[in-house]
């Protein structure tokens, strides 16, 4: 056996240094407030599986003050992943062309945060009239 | 030559980042915060009756299925390569728990709204 304890740079806290890594922290950060909310409605849905009761628990459940201060952050952090998703999304896609000019990313950018407004408002809409 | 298999977990990653970025801050606004607290929708928007038959119809079945899954693909494709930036190497074995929770959940919320029925 070797002895040699070959030097590793250190990451500790090296996106702490930097805005622009801190967002970018904040936003992979976003995935896991993301997971936790889609094993709340997989629960929820095994909850419906079991009847009434059981979903009534959970219903009840969603009401305690830890949840809906769990819902408000997460809601924050999938805001701005949505946010980002869309501020990203032209540098991900080919080109696009219109008259021989290049569409600006802002102005593709500004449909996806117009797409993400209206899918919102459908669904609120679809859940407060149904 | 060995086929990678990264465009899969790519092509979930960048579907659960759609889905969720369309519709992830409404819905946890609307299951998580609205409806608890009763502000904003009428009261049992997410009672027992309605959301049994949400979930007994394709298309509830479908949405859900959809919303579910493809979030876990998303968020646990970020996590499994956020975790080289917190310095945490985990190799295959990190890949494996990642998409595995992604997987077992898909087959898991599957399995529930095939035995919810229709």
């Amino acid at each position: 056996m070797s002895a040699r304890k070959p030097y590793v740079r250190p990451m500790d806290g090296w996106w702490r240094r930097n805005p622009f890594f801190m967002r970018y922290m904040a936003r992979e950060a976003s995935a896991v407030f993301l997971a936790v909310y889609a094993v709340i409605l997989l629960v929820g849905v095994f909850r419906l599986s079991q009847g009434k009761a059981a979903y009534d628990a959970w219903l009840a459940a969603l009401t305690s003050p830890l949840s809906i201060l769990f819902h408000l952050v997460a809601l924050l952090a999938v805001a701005y992943h949505a946010y980002t998703w869309w501020k990203v999304m032209p540098k991900t896609m080919p080109m696009l062309h219109v008259g021989g000019r290049r569409i600006p990313e802002i102005t593709l950018s500004a449909v996806g945060w117009a797409a993400w407004l209206a899918a919102s408002l459908i669904v609120y809409v679809l859940v407060r009239g149904l | 030559m060995k086929r990678a298999n990264e465009p899969i977990f790519w092509s979930l990653f960048g579907a659960g980042g759609v889905v969720s970025a369309l519709l992830g801050p409404i819905l946890i606004l609307i299951t998580g915060v609205i409806v608890p607290t009763g502000s904003g929708v009428p009261p049992g928007a997410m009672a027992y009756p309605r959301m049994l038959a949400l979930a007994q119809s394709w298309c509830g079945k479908v949405v859900l299925l959809a919303v579910i899954s493809l979030f876990l693909w998303h968020a646990m494709h970020r996590i499994y390569h956020s975790l080289h930036d917190l310095g945490i190497h985990g190799g295959a074995g990190a890949a494996a728990i990642c998409y595995g929770i992604a997987l077992v959940a898909t087959l898991a919320t599957a399995y529930l709204l095939l035995i919810i029925g229709f």
